[in-house]
This record gives structure tokens, sequence and C-alpha cells, in this order.
């Protein structure tokens, strides 16, 4: 029974990471501007990964590839996060400027 | 599974080098050179290639981004529109292509047990490390012990082309050490960073100690040491990752992984073996050899940190914004 909700719950984790993942994807393809697409990379790298990891550490339950798995999640929610900031603050400083909507509303 | 995951990275080997050749903007052929080295070291995962992996993530995905970067930041981010029909190339390319496919046919099957490579020095190795070197990874038995007469030529290839970049490149000392950018901009930056950086040199230091039992030697940690400085160095500027590793110290640690190297195999001649033997270095034969690639991998990894640093601390001193 355990090991049965353990599986369901990595497999929601799973695809839920892939499904953060395409998003992510097509928000790169489909947004007009680097700051939207930014925004769309950083779901991958947090949520989309993130997902999928979760996932992976259920389906491997207490192990050494789980407290791996970790580091590894701890290590992308620091750097992707700072990676896109990085990126936003550079596109700034050399004066991108951000798409605005000008119309009334 | 397996041959989906060949296929799905191969494709994207393919789509990434079509995409290289179509882009004219080189800070995107740049990045897309990093995910390609990123695809081949997935690859070499899957062949159980894990040591050659690592190297091509650590080299391939990081450090040559960075110098590439660099060159782009140095000379112009357009490729120039080319002055004559591509057609001559085009006919060239596709001639030594067929010819090389052509020798290929020759070749045996991919995972063919009667194939030369596996019957040549192969069954050798693998037979006679545990008992000779004591080392469970055979990697590093082979290119630490058995083969150490090429890996001292490797060493010396990297420490030379270290004095070339040096001798073309040069090392311009700039009269006030910029600090970076706009100190505010980069505080998310330089708080990762500093949490990251002792990580860094941790894992590298992990990696050149671990490399007899783990995938890992002195290559790969250190470029991934190299890496941990270049981390620190764009963050808080060239000047202050100079107060760390001063470039004059990287000169002399270049040579002295080399000699290091060098010294050990003219210890065991000393010790009345043959150039390289470690079993005479200590009393125990197998001892012996576990401090011979000890020290010999230590060489290689101060001499690749210290040539890495020369080659990246040439490219940026010449930046004259003084934020890379």
């Amino acid at each position: 029974m355990m090991d049965l909700v353990l599986d369901v719950l990595s497999w929601v984790c799973l695809l839920g990471g892939a499904i953060f993942l395409l998003i992510g994807a097509i928000g790169v393809l489909r947004f007009p501007d680097f700051y939207t697409r930014l925004h769309a990379v950083s779901i991958c790298d947090t949520l989309g990964a993130g997902l999928v990891l979760v996932g992976l550490m259920l389906q491997g339950g207490l192990s050494l590839v789980t407290v791996k798995l970790l580091l590894i999640f701890y290590f992308m929610i620091f750097t992707g996060p700072t990676a896109v900031h990085a990126l936003a603050e550079a596109a700034l400083q050399s004066k991108l400027k951000p798409l605005v909507d000008d119309r009334e509303p | 599974m397996e041959h989906l995951i060949d296929i799905v990275l191969l494709g994207l080997l393919m789509i990434t080098g079509f995409a290289i050749v179509r882009m004219r903007s080189l800070l995107a052929v740049a990045m897309l050179t990093s995910i390609y080295s990123l695809l081949s070291a997935s690859l070499f995962v899957v062949l159980d290639a894990v040591d050659v992996a690592l190297t091509e993530a650590a080299i391939g995905a990081g450090i040559s981004t960075i110098l590439i970067l660099a060159t782009v930041a140095l000379t112009s981010d357009e490729e120039k529109a080319p002055r004559h029909t591509p057609l001559l190339p085009l006919v060239v390319v596709i001639a030594t292509g067929a010819a090389l496919i052509y020798g290929t046919l020759d070749m045996p099957h991919y995972g063919d047990p009667t194939a030369p490579v596996h019957r040549h020095v192969a069954p050798t190795y693998l037979h006679d490390t545990p008992g000779e070197i004591g080392v469970p990874n055979v990697v590093t038995s082979v290119l630490a012990s058995y083969r150490g007469y090429d890996t001292l030529g490797e060493v010396t290839v990297i420490f030379t082309a270290g004095i070339g970049v040096l001798a073309l490149l040069g090392y311009r000392t700039r009269r006030r050490n910029s600090q970076g950018p706009g100190n505010r901009k980069l505080v998310v930056l330089r708080v990762i960073a500093k949490l990251f950086f002792p990580l860094i040199l941790l894992f590298a230091l992990y990696v050149l100690f671990h490399g007899d039992y783990g995938p890992g030697g002195g290559f790969q940690a250190g470029v991934i040491f190299a890496t941990g400085f270049i981390l620190y160095a764009l963050a808080f500027g060239l000047g202050n990752a100079q107060r760390i590793i001063p470039h004059q110290l990287l000169r002399i640690m270049a040579a002295v992984g080399v000699l290091i190297y060098a010294a050990v195999g003219i210890e065991s001649m000393l010790l009345g073996g043959k150039f390289l033997e470690y079993r005479v270095l200590a009393d125990d034969p197998v001892t012996g050899q576990h401090l011979g690639i000890m020290l010999i991998e230590l060489g290689v990894g101060i001499t690749v940190v210290a040539v890495m640093l020369i080659i990246y601390y040439g490219f940026v001193s010449r930046l004259h914004s003084g934020d890379m």
C-alpha cells in the first residue's frame, strides 16, 4: 500500500515537472521579448527540474541516490534563479528596454 | 530504452551542430557549443565512460565556454559574411565525410567483444589492476600508472599551451583594479557566489583525491578548481581574485605541477626502478603505486589550475571594461 502511494506521488511529481518544462519551453518560443522569455526559462529551472527531482527522490527511497538528488535539488534551487536574475540584470545594464503595453486600459 | 536515449542524444547533437553552422551571432554559437559539450558528456555517461564525461562537462561545457565568450568579447560578436560561395568547401567536406564513413565500414561493430581494442592490452590492465595497483577505478590506474608516460606528455602539452597563451596575449597589469560594475546590482550574484565558492573548491579536492575510487583525477579537479576561481572573479572582479591567486604565483604553479610529475619519475629511477615505476617508492609495491598516483595527480591538478587561470587572466586583463 505504502509503495503504491509513493509510486503514484512520484509519478504525479514527474509528470508535473514534465508539464512545467513543456510550458517553459513553449514560453521561450512564444513570448515576445527577452524578459518575458526569462520568466518562462526560470519555470523550467525551478519548478520543472525541481518536481522531476522530487519525483526521482520518491522513487529512490531512503538511499544514497536520494541524498545525491537532494544535493542536486539544492544546487538547482540556488543557481537557477541566480543565473536568471544575473541575466536580467545584465540585460537591464546594457539598456535593453522591457516591452510595455502602452495602450490605455 | 537505452537505444531511445542514444537516438535522442545523437539527434540533439545533430540539431545543435546544424544550428551552430547556421548561426551568425557568435555569442549564440558559443552557448550552443556549450550545449553540444553537455550533450556529448551525457552520451559518454550512457557509454559508461564517466571519467571522460566529467572531463567533457568540466572543460567543454564549463571552461572553454567562458574562454570563447571572453574571445568574443575581445573581438566581434558577429560572424562576417563569407566572401566566396561555400560550394568548394562543401564538396571538400562531403568528400572527407564520405571517406571517413567508408573507413568505418571495415571497423568492428560497436560493442563487438572480439574487436582488437578489447583484445590488445585492455584485458591485461583489467586483470592486473587489482593485484598490482589496488585501485578500484581502472581508468585511473591506466591513465596514471600503466600509461604514465602519455599523461606526462599531456601535462607538458597543457603547460606548453599556457606558455603559448602567455606569449601571445601577455598579461596587462591595470592601473586601477576594477571592482566590477555597480556593486549594489551584483548583491544576489555575490551572495550566491560566496556560498558556492568553497563548495566548488571542496568538490574539486574530492574529485582529485577520490580519483582512485570514483571517476575523476587531476585534470577534472584542476578544471573544477579553476571554474571556482573564475566564478569568484566574475562576481567580485578580477582584482579581488588576483588578491587570492596572483598572476606571478600562477606562472610558478604551472611549472611546479609538471616538475612534481617528472620528479616522481626521477625519484623512482633514483630508488632503482624505471622512470615512473611507482612500486619502488614505498616498501610495499601497492602502497608505492598509491603514493605515485596521488603525487602525479596532484602535479597534474596544479598545472591544470594554473594554466586555465593564466589563460583566463590573459583574456580578461585585456578587456578594458573590466567587468568580466
